[in-house]
C-alpha cells in the first residue's frame, strides 16, 4: 500500500502554491530565475528541444532548461505521481486527451495574463490549434506546440510486385461493407508462405509472410487516432455529442460498430495480424522487416518510417469514405505550466518562447514534426522535402480542411479503462461489434 | 530424546516464554528492548500501521488526491460488489496463485532434495538462488522479450522443431500460466533454500532407523521427510502465497492487464483505478478486501496445517 499520508500533504502543499501564485505573471522577483524542469515523450525531437533550450538561455541569461525525455509509456504514470509528490517539471509538453484530468485536479497554471500582457499572437497557430486548450472555465491551459495528421504509409517495392501504382494507392476508397479499393489493395498486398496474394484461391490465411495492414493495436486509447478514427469519421460518426468538452460518447451508433466490424474482418481473413501476435511487438518496426505491406500511422512517425535503410517508402493519403472525403484525426499538442512549479515567471517565459517562431523554426528544420505556428509548418515541410520526404499526404488534410479534433472530454482515463478491454475484445474475435454499445453505456454512466 | 532437544524449533511470538519474566529486572529490560524495537517500530507505525488505517479510512471515500477526501460511507464496497472488473480480477489472481503455488511448491521440494542429496556444491546451490537475485521487472522482461511471438527465441526453437508459434503474452489461454510460470522460475530457487533448511533440520537418526527398520527412498520421503518437513512447507505456502496474491510487477511491465482482461490481477486492478484513473477511494476498498482476503488465506492455511506446532517434539 502507497503511503497516502503523503499524498495528503503534498496536495496541501500544492493548493498552497496554487493559492501563493494568484496573483499573476507579475508577482514573485525571483521566480524568473535559475533552471526549470522540461518533458516531453519524443526522443525524435530532442535535439530541436534542447537547441531552443540552448537559444532561450542566450535570450535570458538568468533562466536555464533542463530538458527531460521519458518514453510514452511512462510519461504520464510520471508526470501524475509528480504532481502528487511535488516534483513535476515547471513545463511539460501535454496532450489533448490527458490535459482534461490535469485540469478537474487543478494541476496547470492558466495562461490567459501572461498571453494578454506579452501579446501572444493567437492567429499565428493553425486554425484550431490555441482554442483547443481552452477549458471548460474559458481559461487558456497551453500554447500550441504542433500538430499531427495520419496517412498511410506504404511500401513502394511490395505495392509494384503487387501490381499498385503510387496513383492507386493515393485514390483509395473506403466503405464499411465491402471495404472497397482499400481492402482490395490490402488483399492483394497480403502474400502468404507459399507466395500467394491474399485475393488469389488457395490463400493460406494461417500462414502470412506479409500483411496487407500492419496493426499495432486497438487504439481505444485515443479514439482510433491512427487505426481506425479515419475510417469512421467518413460515416459521420463522432466520437462524442460534442467537441471538446462533450458529455456523451456514441460507441453504441451502428456506424462506428460497422467499422469496427470491417476492421476487425481484416484479421478474420488474414489480411491483418491477430492482435495476440502483436502484443509487445512495434509496429512500426514490423513494417521496417517487411512484415506489413500498409501502416496508417500520425505524421510524428514520419522520421522513423523514413529511416528504414533500404525500404522504399510510399505515404498516401487516408482512403476516401462514402461522402467522397477523406478524413483525419487532428491532434494538437501544447506546452502546460504545472502550477506546483516555484518558477512560475519563467516557466511561463518558456513556454511563449516554444510557443514562437523563434523554437519553431528551429523544430522545422529538424524535419521531424510539423510546428502549430503556420510559417514553422510551412518551413517542416519544406525540410521534409529537402530530405526527399513527400508528406502531402497529411499536410493536405490541413489544406483542404477534412480533420477532425481528437475527442476531448473529462474522465479519459476512466473512458480509456473501459473502452480498451472492450475493443481488444472485438478486434480480437472474442465479442461481436455489438458488444460495444455495452461498453458505451458503462462510458456514459461516469458522465451522469 | 534428548538427541532432538537441540532441534526444536523457537515457537513464533506470543506462545510464551517462560524465561526472564517477572522479578525486579523487568522494567529496566523494558528500556532497553523498546531502544532495540524503536528502528523497527518506527518503520512498521509509519510505513504500514498508518498507511493502512488511512487506507481503511480512504475506502470508505471519493478521493482524487488533491482535494480532500468525501466520505460516502460504503459505496466503494457496494460498487466492487456490482463491479465485473472485480470479480474478473478475483477469478485471474485466483488462477495465477493455484497455477504458481503448485507448480513452485512441487518444483523447490524437488530442488531442495536434490540439493540435500545429490548437489553438495556450494555453486551448484548459490546458482539455484541466481534468478531470484534479479529485480522482478528485468526477470519479467527478459521473459517478455524472449518469449516474444515474432522475435522471440523460444518461439524461434518452437518453430524450428515444426510446432505452431505461441502467442504467450497475447493469447487470453496462454497470458496468465506465462505470467506464473515466469514467477515460478525466479522465485522456485529461494523456496527451495527455505525448504532445503526444514530438510536439514530433521536429525539424521531418523533416517538411520527407518533405514534399519527397511523403509524404502519413496516411503521414507512420504512418512518421515514430508511429515517432519511440515512446519517449514506451512511457512513456506504462507509467504508465497501471499507473494502470489500480490502479483503486479510482471503484469505491469508485460501485459499491463491485457489481453482484454486476462491478466487484470487484483494488485494491477487496483492500480489502475488508483493511479490511473485516480479513484483513490475505490482503489482503497479494493485494497482493503485483498488484505481481508490474505488475512483469512494466512489464518486458514496457519489453522489447518498447524504451522506453528513441529512433530519433532
Amino acid at each position: 500500500m502507497m503511503n497516502k499520508k503523503a499524498f495528503g500533504a503534498v496536495a496541501a502543499a500544492a493548493v498552497l502554491a496554487l493559492t501563493a501564485c494568484g496573483g499573476g505573471s507579475t508577482g514573485g522577483g525571483d521566480s524568473a530565475k535559475g533552471e526549470i524542469n522540461y518533458w516531453l515523450w519524443d526522443a525524435n525531437q530532442l535535439p530541436a528541444y534542447q537547441e531552443c533550450a540552448a537559444d532561450f538561455t542566450k535570450a535570458n541569461p538568468d533562466i536555464t532548461v533542463k530538458v527531460t525525455q521519458t518514453g510514452w509509456d511512462d510519461y504520464w504514470g510520471k508526470i501524475n505521481n509528480g504532481m502528487a509528490s511535488g516534483t513535476a517539471p515547471d513545463v511539460f509538453t501535454n496532450h489533448l486527451a490527458k490535459y482534461p484530468d490535469f485540469l478537474k485536479t487543478k494541476q496547470l497554471v492558466a495562461l490567459d495574463d501572461a498571453v494578454a500582457q506579452d501579446n501572444v499572437d493567437l492567429s499565428q497557430y493553425n486554425e484550431g490549434l490555441a482554442d483547443l486548450w481552452v477549458g471548460q472555465d474559458g481559461k487558456r491551459y497551453g500554447l500550441p506546440k504542433d500538430w499531427d495528421t495520419v496517412a498511410l504509409f506504404y511500401n513502394k517495392t511490395m505495392a509494384t510486385e503487387a501490381g499498385l501504382t503510387p496513383e492507386q494507392m493515393g485514390s483509395l476508397t473506403w466503405n464499411p461493407e465491402d471495404g472497397g479499393s482499400y481492402e482490395q489493395a490490402i488483399a492483394r498486398l497480403t502474400v502468404d508462405k507459399n507466395g500467394k496474394r491474399g485475393d488469389e484461391p488457395g490463400f493460406d490465411k494461417d500462414n502470412v509472410a506479409v500483411y496487407g495492414l500492419g496493426l499495432p493495436n486497438s487504439d481505444a486509447e485515443n479514439a482510433g487516432q491512427t487505426q481506425w478514427s479515419y475510417l469512421s469519421a467518413t460515416t459521420g460518426w463522432t466520437t462524442t455529442d460534442k467537441n471538446p468538452w462533450g458529455t456523451h460518447y456514441n460507441y453504441d451508433d451502428q456506424r462506428v460498430q460497422d467499422t469496427i466490424a470491417w476492421w476487425a474482418s481484416l484479421t478474420e481473413k488474414g489480411y491483418m495480424p491477430k492482435l495476440e501476435t502483436t502484443v509487445g511487438a512495434n509496429a512500426a518496426d514490423s513494417f521496417g522487416a517487411g512484415k506489413a505491406a500498409i501502416n496508417s500511422h500520425g505524421s510524428w512517425m514520419i522520421g522513423q518510417y523514413t529511416g528504414y535503410k533500404g525500404l522504399d517508402l510510399g505515404i498516401a493519403p487516408t482512403p476516401t469514405g462514402a461522402d467522397g472525403k477523406n478524413a483525419s484525426m487532428f491532434n494538437g499538442l501544447a506546452d502546460s505550466v504545472w502550477a506546483g512549479t516555484k518558477k512560475k515567471d519563467a516557466a511561463i517565459k518558456w513556454v511563449e518562447y516554444l510557443g514562437s517562431a523563434a523554437c519553431q523554426d528551429v523544430v522545422a528544420s529538424k524535419a521531424v514534426v510539423f510546428p502549430a505556428i503556420k510559417t514553422s509548418s510551412d518551413k517542416a515541410a519544406e525540410a521534409f522535402a529537402a530530405k526527399g520526404v513527400d508528406v502531402s499526404a497529411f499536410t493536405q488534410h490541413v489544406e483542404e480542411k477534412t480533420t477532425f479534433m481528437l475527442p476531448i472530454t473529462d474522465n479519459a482515463a476512466k473512458v480509456s479503462g473501459i473502452m480498451k478491454p472492450a475493443m481488444d475484445a472485438v478486434i480480437s474475435g472474442k465479442a461481436p461489434a455489438s458488444s460495444l454499445t455495452a461498453a458505451n453505456e458503462q462510458v456514459n454512466a461516469l458522465f451522469e | 530424546m534428548t538427541t532432538l532437544a537441540k532441534h526444536e524449533r523457537p515457537a513464533p511470538l506470543g506462545s510464551g516464554m517462560p524465561a526472564g519474566r517477572g522479578g525486579p529486572r523487568k522494567r529496566g529490560d523494558l528500556k532497553v528492548a523498546l531502544l532495540f524495537i524503536a528502528p523497527a517500530l518506527i518503520g512498521f507505525v509509519l510505513f504500514y500501521l498508518v498507511p493502512t488505517i488511512r487506507g481503511i479510512y480512504l475506502s470508505f471515500t471519493e478521493y482524487s488526491i488533491l482535494g480532500e477526501p468525501e466520505w460516502i460511507g460504503t459505496r466503494n464496497y457496494e460498487r466492487i460488489s456490482q463491479d465485473p472488473l472485480f470479480w474478473n480480477a478475483l477469478g485471474v489472481t485466483g488462477q495465477y496463485v493455484i497455477i504458481n503455488i503448485a507448480l513452485q511448491t512441487t518444483l523447490a521440494l524437488g530442488l531442495a532434495i536434490l540439493m540435500h542429496r545429490v548437489a553438495k556444491s556450494t555453486i551448484i546451490r548459490g546458482a539455484l538462488l541466481m534468478p531470484y537475485l534479479m529485480a522482478n521487472v528485468i526477470a519479467a522482461l527478459l521473459w517478455f522479450w524472449m518469449l516474444d511471438y515474432q522475435i522471440g527465441i523460444v518461439n524461434q526453437l518452437i518453430e524450428w522443431i515444426g510446432l505452431p508459434r505461441v502467442a504467450f503474452f497475447g493469447s487470453e489461454q496462454w497470458a496468465i500460466p506465462t505470467q506464473a510460470l515466469i514467477n515460478t522460475w525466479r522465485h522456485m530457487g529461494y523456496t527451495a533454500l527455505l525448504i532445503f533448511a526444514g530438510l536439514q533440520a530433521i536429525p539424521h537418526s531418523v533416517y538411520e532407523a527407518a533405514s534399519i527398520d527397511g523403509s524404502k527412498a519413496f516411503s521414507t520421503f512420504r512418512r518421515i521427510t514430508l511429515p517432519l518437513l511440515r512446519p517449514v512447507l506451512v511457512l513456506v505456502l504462507v509467504v508465497t502465497v501471499i507473494g502470489s496474491f500480490q502479483v503486479f510487477d510482471t503484469v505491469a511491465v508485460t501485459t499491463a492487464g491485457g489481453p482484454v482482461n486476462a491478466t487484470r490481477v487484483l494488485q494491477f486492478y487496483i492500480y489502475q483505478r488508483a493511479f490511473n484513473e485516480q479513484d483513490f477511494g475505490y482503489g482503497s476498498a479494493l485494497a482493503v478486501i485483498l488484505f481481508l482476503i490474505l488475512a483469512l488465506v494466512a489464518f486458514i492455511q496457519m489453522k489447518f496445517l498447524r504451522g506453528n506446532q513441529s512433530d519433532l517434539d
